[in-house]
Order: C-alpha cells, then structure tokens, then sequence
C-alpha cells in the first residue's frame, strides 16, 4: 500500500472528488437499465406501452400497501411484517362477498354502489383487524428491546397466514388460490401505440388517486395528522403536548389497516385471484417499494411502488436481454437490498443520524 | 479432606436446593404422573424414564465440584441409547409414541442449525431471517462434491458407496462437511460484509431478502448463463453416504458404507438410520462444544457486549463490523455442516426445501427455548422439530379420534367438529402463536440464560428512542 496521504493533502484533495466510487457505480447501473429499457422500447414498442401499463397499475396497488409500511414505520420504527397478510385477507374477504352475493360484470345496475360497499367493509374490516393486532401484540412491548416487536409481528404474520387459510377452507372448501369472479367493466378508454388502456386498468387507478389525496389531507391538515407526525417526531415530547399518544398509534395503525383493505380490494377484483400465501409476497414487494422511496415519507412510497410495478413488469415481459419472470422476485430483492445497502434513506428520503 | 469439610459447610444448601427442585418437579410431574396412572399408560419404563429425569433434575449437581458435567454427560448417554430402549417405551398421551430414530435425526440436525442460529441471534442479537440460506449452501455443496451431478468429470476422494467408475465429483462426506462449513461461513462473511452495517430491523430485513433469493436461485440455476449448477426443480439426487471406507473398516470396525451396514449389539439391530442417528449426535455435541467455547472466549464476550450496547462497545473499542461478520460466519458455518449432513442423510437436495418459512421455523426454535441459552436451544429445537416430523399428526389424530364426528373408535367422548381436521396443517399458525405467545408473555424463552432474562426484563437501551414510558 502506497503511504497514507497527510492530513493536508486529504483535505486538500475533498473538493475535487465530487463523485465517490460507490455514487459512480450507482448511476452506472442506473444507466444501463436506462439503455436496456430504450432499445426495448425502439424494438417492440407495443409490449413497452402494455408493459407500461400493466406496471402502473400494480403500482398503484403497491402504493396502498406500501403506505401502510411507510406510515407504521414513520411511527413506531416497527416493520410490520403482519401488514401482507392483513391486505391478503381483505383480498379474501372480497372475494368471498364477490362470490356469496353472486356478483359478475353484467349485474351493472346496482353493482358499483355493492362495489363500493364491498370495498368500505374490506377497508373496514382490514383496520379493525390491524388496530387489534396492535393492541393486542404491539403495545406490550414498545419499551421491549427492538427485536422484540419485530419477531411478534413475524409471528402475526404467519398466524393470519393460516387465518386466511382456514377462511380458503370455510368459504370456499379449497385452500388452493381461489379465483374471484370478473366484475371490472370491460371497455377501452383510450388506445396508446396500439396498445388499449381498458377500463379494467383504469378502475384501479381512478379508485387510487382520490385514496391517496385523501391521506395526504389527512396527514398534512387535520389536527390528528398533525398529532401522527408530532408522535412520529418524538413521542415523549408529543406525550408532554397533550396528545395521546396511544390513540395517535392505534389512529395510525387504523388508517394503514383501511389503505390495506382498499388494495385488497383492487387486489381480488382486478388480478382476479386470491391466495392465502400471497400476502407474504406483496407485503415484500410493498415494504420494498417503501424502502426505495424512503421509508416514512409517503410520498416516496408512491414513487417506489410505480417504480416497482414497472420494474417487475418490463422484467416479465419484456424480450431484449431479460431475466424473466422466473427472477422476478430475485430482482426485486436485489434492489431492496442495494438500496439498504448504499441508498439507505431511499429515494426521497432524508439522511438521519443513525444513517437510515 | 479440605475438600470434604468444604462440602459439609455447602451440605445445607444443598439439600434446600435440592428440596427446593424436589417441590417444583412435584408441581409439574405430579399431576402429568397422575394423568398417566388414570389413562393406564403406567409401565415399567415410565417409572425408569421418571426415576433417571428425576436424578437428573433433583440434586443441583453444579454445586459439587465435577458436578456441571452430570447432566450434560447423563443426557448425553441417554441421547446415545436412544435406538435400544426405543422400543420398550410407553406411549405418552395425546402426543403419542416417542419419536422413531428416524425423526430423532432431523431433530438432531435442527437442533444444529438451532444452535447455530443461536450464535446470529442469541449472542451477538443480530436478527437473521435468512439462515435457511445457509442451510441450503450446505447442502447443493454436498451435492456438488458428492454426487453424480458433474459428470463431465470424474474424480474420487475417499468416497464410499460408489464404484470407482461412476463419473461425478465424489468426496468422502466427511471432507465435505468441512468443505460446506467453509463454504458456507465465506458465503457469510461476503453477505455479511455490506449489509451488517445496517440497523437490527434493517438488516432482519436484508438477511429475509437473502433467504429468498437463494431458493430462487435454486429453482432456476438448472441454467445459470448455460450451465446446469442445481439442476432446477428436480434437484440433485442420489448424494453420496457417509462411511468409514474398508481400510477404517478393517482396522478399527467402523462402518464401511452407511447404507449397507447392519449389525445386532445388544439384541437390537443396528441400521444406517441408527448410524445416522449417532453421527447427528456427535455433530450437535461438536456444535454445543464450539457454541460454549465461542460464548466464553475474547469474540464471544464481544458479540454480547454489541447486543446489550452497541454504542458503548465501540466505545470500549470492540470492532463492530469485524465482531458481527465473525458472529455471521460461525452461524453460516453450522448451518452449512447441518445442511450438507441433511442432504447426504436425505440423499437428495431439493429446491422446495429451503422455503423462506423453514429460516422462522428455526428462529421460533431458538426464541421459545431462550436466545442465547444453549439448553433452552437445544429443548426448543428437538420439540418443535418434532412437533413439525411427527408431534402434530399424532395430536391430530388423537384429537380426531376424540372429537371428529368421522370417529369411530370407541374411546370417542363427544363430536366437537363434524369431518376430520388436517392438524398439521396449521403448523405455521402454531409457530407464528409460539412466537407472539413467547414474546408476550415469556420474551427470555422456556430456559433462559440469566443475562438475556436480565436485558429482557430490565431493558437495555439498544436504541435513544425506545426509552421513553407512556
């Protein structure tokens, strides 16, 4: 090794270095993703277009599961691992109403206000659910060690998980995945490049939009907003101000559990399929669609979970120089952990002073 | 006879402890005793199987001087003499026959991986989600090394089982046990390297990535850039036997060939589940060994002191990122001996082996005997390996058979459900309960190590943030 550069020379030398290695090997590798999305975009741009799509609107359903992240985390510092399973059983939950009350496409009539009930009960019952959960196995152990909360909630997870299975047998006599009858209407909005952008697609995000408005007016200007970012900020301190800390939590968790319930219900009616396994799998993907916007900041976890709609699409569909969806799941890991590792605030996210 | 006036000042406390365990035993066995005099299972071997538990317990054996190595050496040779009083036990209710050796080996063999996620988690309090990685590391080495997976080349290191002929890496298993732990502790360290820098909940987070990309790997590695590493789906099977070769066998009357070997000691029959069996033991007594020594020494005094703070050992000057990687690298390493043991046990590696929910199978076990306890691991680990391989069934069945509306049997009491119910399949909901019910209400687990009992109940400060009281 060559001799250690004095103190002078080093800092000297700071200013002139603007671009570390690791920055250099970041936007290194986001340029090729770049390249390899344009030239497959010059070569089949009718599958970029329905890949596109197709991204967005997982996204969308990422971004209501990936809020629910984002806002528990911003508040306890807990990953909650028992928030997929929650969404997968909201999923159910609407897919056994869908099927009960005998619902298809050509009920038009009365079928979007029983729609909109199904989905105010799936959002219902998804908050309810996740509240309990809180309070039954979360709140003895905030002053626990941090590991403590962590594995209950690993352990929630998996007791929902054989809920939801259980469900599969009681409703529907199979615990195989269970399809849920196709009542999203079929029409087109517009054609892009060829490409039909149908109102199926179309559903899902006009339902998302207004629900996430509604968050951000929820978060920023009500008085229990204010409180859930005051606890989130410091709870001692927003203890000593008077708010109640304990509601603020269960309030928070309550909201997380309804974003939940209301991507179930995007979830059932628009992949038409439920499982009772699946909420382990999208609960990852929307907690790592969190992380790479920014854990905490809600904004962000839009941002990441469109960005991973769109990877996990164009990676399952796309031809030129790709993995397919056999790595799917492989990529999307990947990514959480590079981001964990190099990018740890995420995308929009602040550096902290613990560095994550 | 200092020595003797020493234990005369101790006798009194002796004999108050004693009387002191005398009573608890009393409170715990006594009702269970009268539950097996009422359901006639009241035999011969139960009264043995009581007096030896009872001898074990009883006397606080670590008061006398050698006396910390009575109950590990007792438990041991009970552990050793398993297969010949097997089948004169007696049928325990609800749960059934005791485990056959063949369940006894998988319980020895998680226990392994139990006590090796023991260091990860229990020792150094890093939480890892991903261990079945390891695990699986292990066990596609075993494969690699000794099995007809590449038969492009043929090369033979003190294989048994197989001709000399046969095409494929084949290496004696033992070597490739060695091989697996190195294997496997690199592949740690080289995880480890970049993402041990993260905070606890991150890193559980990173480690759960890593335990689901492998099997992934796995599945599709039947062609990773053209080349057939795992061969897919299918796995790769047979995997060579342990064995001794006939020069050991000549020598010293060790067993040649696992599979082909039997004998009669005792008048039992010895078979290769037997041999197996025995290794295992060997093994997990390698393993406790290393996790004592490891516990004990310079590193492991470190790994406690990152857990309980990790601001003030820095402080103290331990050295974080090199401490954590040495705690991944020995945990990776028993995982990658259990799993390579497994595959050749097994004599096949499949890709479905390594699901995600096998790496919380074994934190569950590690957390319900206690993290950081090497008794409480060791408890925690064979029961749930045995509830998963044959515990459940056998409480599904004797739940149906007293309850199901299908039953038939004339010990039936009254129709609770109407068909028969699939008990194990409620495995994961009974592991998911065990870890919500362990945190709650026990966080130090069923034998814990007094230091982590300390933390759990006084509280460390770990972090600024969760010391404040609401």
């Amino acid at each position: 090794m060559a001799s250690e550069p004095s103190q002078l020379e080093r800092l000297q030398r700071r200013p002139s270095v603007s671009l570390s290695p690791l920055t250099a090997l970041g936007i290194f590798l986001v340029g090729l993703v770049l390249v390899w999305l344009v030239v497959n975009f010059v070569k089949t741009p009718a599958d970029f277009y329905e890949l596109f799509l197709i991204g967005m609107t997982n996204g969308a359903v990422y971004a209501l599961v990936a809020l629910g992240y984002s806002l528990v985390y911003g508040i306890l510092e807990l990953i909650n691992f028992a928030h997929g399973d929650v969404f997968m059983l909201g999923g159910l939950l609407v897919a056994t109403l869908v099927t009960v009350w005998g619902l298809d496409s050509k009920s038009a009539g009365v079928l979007w206000a029983l729609i909109l009930l199904i989905g105010l009960l799936a959002m219902a019952f998804c908050a309810i659910l996740n509240t309990s959960i809180e309070a039954v196995a979360y709140r003895r152990l905030r002053n626990a060690p941090r590991l403590a909360p962590l594995i209950t909630a690993i352990g929630m997870s998996f007791i929902l998980q054989n809920v939801g299975l259980v469900w599969l047998q009681i409703w529907h006599h199979d615990v195989r995945p269970t399809s849920v009858p196709d009542v999203l209407p079929g029409g087109t909005v517009f054609t892009i490049g060829g490409v039909d952008y149908s109102w199926r697609r179309a559903v899902v995000i006009i339902f998302t939009i207004p629900v996430l408005l509604l968050l951000i007016w929820l978060v920023q200007r009500t008085k229990q907003g204010k409180a859930m970012r005051a606890t989130a900020q410091d709870r001692e301190a927003a203890a000593m101000m008077g708010i109640n800390v304990n509601r603020t939590i269960s309030f928070t968790f309550f909201i997380a559990g309804a974003l939940a319930g209301a991507a179930g219900l995007l979830y059932a009616l628009y992949i038409t399929n439920v499982r009772y396994n699946e909420g382990f799998r999208i609960g990852l993907i929307a907690f790592t669609a969190a992380v790479l916007g920014g854990i905490g900041n809600l904004p962000g976890a839009v941002l990441g979970a469109v960005l991973i709609g769109l990877i996990e699409s164009f990676n399952n569909g796309l031809g030129w120089f790709t993995p397919g969806s056999d790595w799917s799941q492989s990529i999307i890991f990947s990514i959480l952990i590079l981001i964990l590792v190099f990018r740890p605030e995420g995308l929009l996210g602040e550096r902290t002073p613990e560095g994550a | 006879m200092g020595r003797f006036r020493d234990w005369l000042k101790a006798r009194p406390a002796f004999e108050r402890e004693s009387r002191r365990r005398a009573k608890r035993a009393l409170y715990v066995g006594g009702p269970l005793f009268l539950v097996f005099a009422l359901t006639g299972a009241m035999s011969f071997a139960l009264i043995w199987v009581t007096l030896v538990a009872l001898a074990l317990y009883i006397p606080p054996w670590s008061m006398l001087r050698y006396g910390r190595w009575v109950v590990p050496i007792g438990v041991f040779v009970l552990a050793i003499l398993y297969p010949f009083y097997l089948p004169n036990l007696f049928e325990v209710p609800i749960f059934g026959e005791f485990p056959s050796v063949d369940t006894g080996v998988t319980m020895l063999i998680y226990i392994m991986m139990a006590l090796g996620l023991n260091i990860v988690v229990g020792y150094a309090g890093l939480l890892d989600l991903g261990y079945v990685a390891f695990y699986a590391m292990g066990a596609y080495t075993a494969a690699w090394f000794a099995s007809q997976h590449f038969s492009g080349v043929t090369f033979h290191l003190g294989s048994v089982g197989v001709g000399p002929d046969v095409p494929g890496i084949h290496v004696s298993i033992w070597l490739v046990l060695i091989v697996a732990a190195i294997f496997t502790a690199f592949v740690g360290v080289i995880i480890g390297f970049p993402t041990l820098r993260l905070r606890g909940d991150y890193l559980a987070i990173v480690t759960l990535g890593f335990g689901e990309i492998m099997p992934q790997i796995a599945r599709n590695g039947d062609n990773l850039f053209g080349h057939n590493v795992t061969n897919g789906p299918q796995g790769i099977n047979p995997i060579d036997p342990p064995g001794f070769g006939s020069g050991l066998h000549g020598a010293i009357g060790l067993p040649n060939d696992y599979l082909t070997f039997s004998a009669t000691i005792f008048g039992t029959d010895i078979s290769s589940v037997d041999l197996f069996f025995w290794t295992a033991l060997v093994l997990v007594l390698f393993t406790v060994f290393c996790s004592v020594r490891l516990r004990d020494s310079r590193i492991g005094r470190a790994w406690i002191a990152i857990r309980e703070d990790e601001t003030a050992a820095a402080a103290m000057g331990v050295p974080l990122m090199r401490t954590k990687t040495w705690a991944y690298a020995a945990g990776a390493a028993f995982g990658g001996i259990a799993g390579a043991f497994y595959a050749s046990f097994k004599s096949g590696t499949f890709p479905d082996d390594f699901f995600f929910n096998i790496s919380i199978f074994i934190l569950c076990m590690v957390i319900l005997g206690g993290m950081g306890s090497i008794w409480g691991v060791i408890l925690g680990g064979g029961f749930l390996a045995y509830l998963n391989q044959e515990g459940l069934a056998n409480i599904g069945g004797w739940l149906n058979e007293h309850f199901s509306g299908q039953s038939d049997s004339p010990d039936k009491w009254f129709t609770i459900w109407a068909s028969d119910l699939d008990v194990p399949l409620y495995q994961f909901g009974i592991f998911g309960l065990i870890l919500v019910l362990v945190m709650l209400f026990r966080p130090e687990g069923l034998i814990p190590s007094s230091r982590r009992k300390a933390e759990f109940h006084e509280g460390v400060q770990d972090t600024p943030l969760y010391d404040t009281q609401q």
